[in-house]
């Protein structure tokens, strides 16, 4: 039986669902739960990372150093991992004391043509004995072939996993086994695979990255995450045993902690809403619908038409400031002739893509 | 608090060689990759630098090919040029890299040749020319901050004069990936540390730096975004202050403009400035490269209108 390893970002990405308001005592009482239910690595803070807490990307009820000590205190088996993208935070503020705090896994994560910009962090990760993951983030704004040169990049400074984010919901089962299929050729180590629930595809997609070769999948419980969510680890984990595959995690542990998830964390499961479905067609970061929406409100906007715009310039995660500039051209134009479907075919991307 | 009155006619000194400008000065670019080849092309343009050695490391370097087609004088000796030809100038900009500008420092202070620093190794006097540039006046070694920093400082400097509170301060650039070279690449944190020490340096105000590096197509142009919590905001105050400082800014980087008027959205003020280049050797998106060699050229232009005999200027090493 072939084993995945299932990696759970639910207090890191769902912090996003919350605008990064995770508190201690939720932390605390998932940390528990998860440990006990054999989840092998619980990833905690802001939803972009160490360093990210920010009045850009919203400030974070707990500092990293509290949301880390917390999380240490309250696991056994699991190792704790940390998402850092370079540009947010540093290796002397933020990811050298997450280290001294115990963090056994560093994520290190850029936009996926980027990765030559990870591998100082990586090398310094595992230089201080840490294990170190490369994540290509946007991974839809890139060629198989274009991600298997970057994860390579990664894998030469000493990564030990690289994992693709689908950031935007935007992939489709078949996009997903193209990309997963040539970094299993490309690399020597494992690959990974993180969805988002966009079109609803997020158990489809992670299946269809196992099928194709990764052997880490991420899951969070009950979906918390960004925008429409990512895959659930209570669906996720029992599909994965049907398919054949063994995650080493136990049935009711991963029930218990969607339960737990339902009451004390995640109450209302992320779901896809119109904004949702848009941002993946047009191809933007899921977690730009908070400050979307916001500007939308502020600018009397149609938010549909700030994340076309933004898929059209191609923003990417971290330029959530570009979200007021546009919002505010929108509401100068006042016979806006940007219609999302035109926008839609005018993206490379979908333009292939969304043909079946 | 630096007092802005004295710099209110900064410009390049065109009105100056009544006032004692003589000869150009002469100045030496080490470092040939796009910073320095750039910077040959803005000093090639002045009328108060010449340039007389542009040296780097590698002999295939395209930029040195560049430079001797256009009748400068070359060398791939590195530092050791220098050394060789102490008399070869009065100045020299360094566009190596923070590692390289550290070894360097020493052996042009001792050579007594002036330095503006275009690394973020932070030695030198910080200086950005439409904020302190009279600060540096003095100074044997300049440091230029970071091209974050030539761009978000004259802005944050207009709101710690018209905002008596500042809580908190952010600020975020995104520039096109291929406008970041290699050095920029392998040094993000540099680039966070310094630029928010010459905020710090240059305003008194501690603040958080991020970077976006953003691969679309067509490149994006450099943008760099202020964020502030600011009690009492107060926008008329500090329009009044930001404009006269942006368009001291843009007389040496005509690029650089207000995307719009700042405003308060979600409980922040957001002062959002967008910065394009002239397009001399690098592509007019590469507004990031562009301000910090204006700033650079603006700084040793003071100089050359303003200190002719300029060893007699400069402070002996201790």
């Amino acid at each position: 039986m072939k084993t995945i390893v299932i990696s759970d970002p639910t207090l890191r990405d769902g912090n996003h669902a919350v605008r990064h308001q995770v508190s201690i005592d939720q932390i605390a009482g998932y940390c528990r739960v998860a440990d006990k239910a054999g989840i092998p690595i619980i990833e905690v803070g802001h939803g972009n990372g160490i360093g990210a807490s920010s009045l850009h990307l919203g400030h974070a009820r707990c500092s990293d150093a509290q949301m880390i000590t917390t999380a240490r205190s309250n696991l056994q088996n699991a190792r704790l991992g940390i998402h850092m993208i370079p540009g947010f935070a540093t290796i002397k503020r933020d990811l050298a004391p997450a280290l001294t705090l115990g963090v056994n896994v560093v994520r290190v994560a850029t936009h996926c043509t980027e990765a030559d910009i990870s591998l100082r962090y990586i090398e310094f990760v595992r230089k201080q004995g840490a294990t170190a993951y490369g994540v290509l983030m946007m991974s839809h704004m890139a060629s198989p072939s274009e991600l298997a040169r970057q994860a390579r990049l990664m894998e030469s400074a000493g990564a030990e996993s690289v994992i693709l984010m689908d950031s935007a919901g935007y992939f489709l089962p078949t996009d997903v086994k193209d990309r997963i299929a040539m970094l299993a050729v490309a690399l020597g180590i494992p690959v990974g695979f993180h969805a988002h629930n966009n079109l609803g595809l997020a158990i489809a997609n992670s299946l269809a990255a196992v099928e194709a070769g990764a052997t880490m999948i991420d899951g969070t419980a009950r979906g918390f995450g960004a925008g429409a969510g990512n895959a659930a680890l209570e669906q996720l984990v029992p599909v994965l045993s049907r398919y054949g595959y063994d995650t080493g995690i136990d049935l009711y542990g991963v029930l218990d902690v969607a339960d737990y998830a339902a009451a004390d964390l995640a109450r209302e499961a992320p779901n896809t809403t119109s904004i949702g479905i848009i941002s993946s067609l047009a191809g933007v970061f899921s977690g730009f619908a908070t400050p979307v929406l916001r500007a939308a409100r502020e600018t009397g906007v149609d938010p549909r038409q700030i994340i076309a715009e933004l898929g059209r310039r191609k923003i990417l995660a971290g330029q959530e400031d570009s979200i007021v500039e546009v919002a505010i051209e929108l509401s100068k134009n006042t016979n806006p002739n940007v219609s999302i479907p035109a926008m839609v075919n005018d993206n490379p991307v979908s333009n292939t893509n969304l043909r079946p | 608090m630096i007092n802005l009155s004295s710099q209110d006619e900064l410009t390049s000194p065109d009105t100056q060689e009544s006032s004692g400008f003589r000869h150009p000065l002469r100045v030496g670019i080490l470092g040939t990759g796009n910073i320095g080849t750039d910077l040959l092309m803005k000093v090639s343009r002045s009328k108060f630098l010449a340039c007389t050695a542009f040296v780097g490391r590698r002999k295939q370097s395209p930029g040195l090919a560049a430079a001797q087609a256009c009748g400068v004088r070359t060398s791939y000796d590195g530092i050791n040029y220098f050394i060789d030809n102490p008399d070869c100038c009065d100045l020299v900009f360094d566009a190596t890299s923070a590692s390289g500008h550290t070894l360097h420092l020493p052996v042009l202070e001792t050579l007594g040749i002036r330095t503006i620093d275009l690394t973020p190794a932070k030695l030198g006097c910080m200086c950005v020319p439409a904020v302190n540039g009279d600060d540096c006046f003095l100074a044997s070694h300049i440091n230029m901050v970071t091209c974050g920093g030539q761009a978000a400082i004259p802005a944050v400097f207009a709101l710690a004069q018209s905002q008596p509170t500042i809580r908190s301060l952010e600020v975020v650039s995104s520039v096109a990936s291929t406008s970041a070279g290699s050095a920029t690449r392998a040094n993000i944190d540099e680039y966070m540390h310094t630029t928010e020490d010459g905020i710090r340096q240059l305003t008194g105000i501690a603040s958080k730096v991020m970077l976006n590096l953003n691969p679309a197509l067509p490149h994006i142009d450099m943008q760099t975004t202020i964020l502030a919590e600011v009690p009492e905001l107060d926008l008329h105050q500090l329009y009044d202050a930001l404009d006269p400082i942006i368009r001291r800014v843009q007389k040496y980087v005509p690029g650089y403009r207000l995307i719009f008027k700042p405003r308060a959205e979600g409980g922040r003020l957001v002062i959002s400035l967008r910065t394009r280049g002239r397009g001399d050797f690098l592509p007019e998106y590469a507004g990031n490269l562009d301000i910090i060699n204006c700033a650079a050229v603006v700084t040793a232009e003071q100089f050359a209108a303003y200190a002719p005999a300029m060893n007699d200027f400069v402070m002996a090493p201790d």
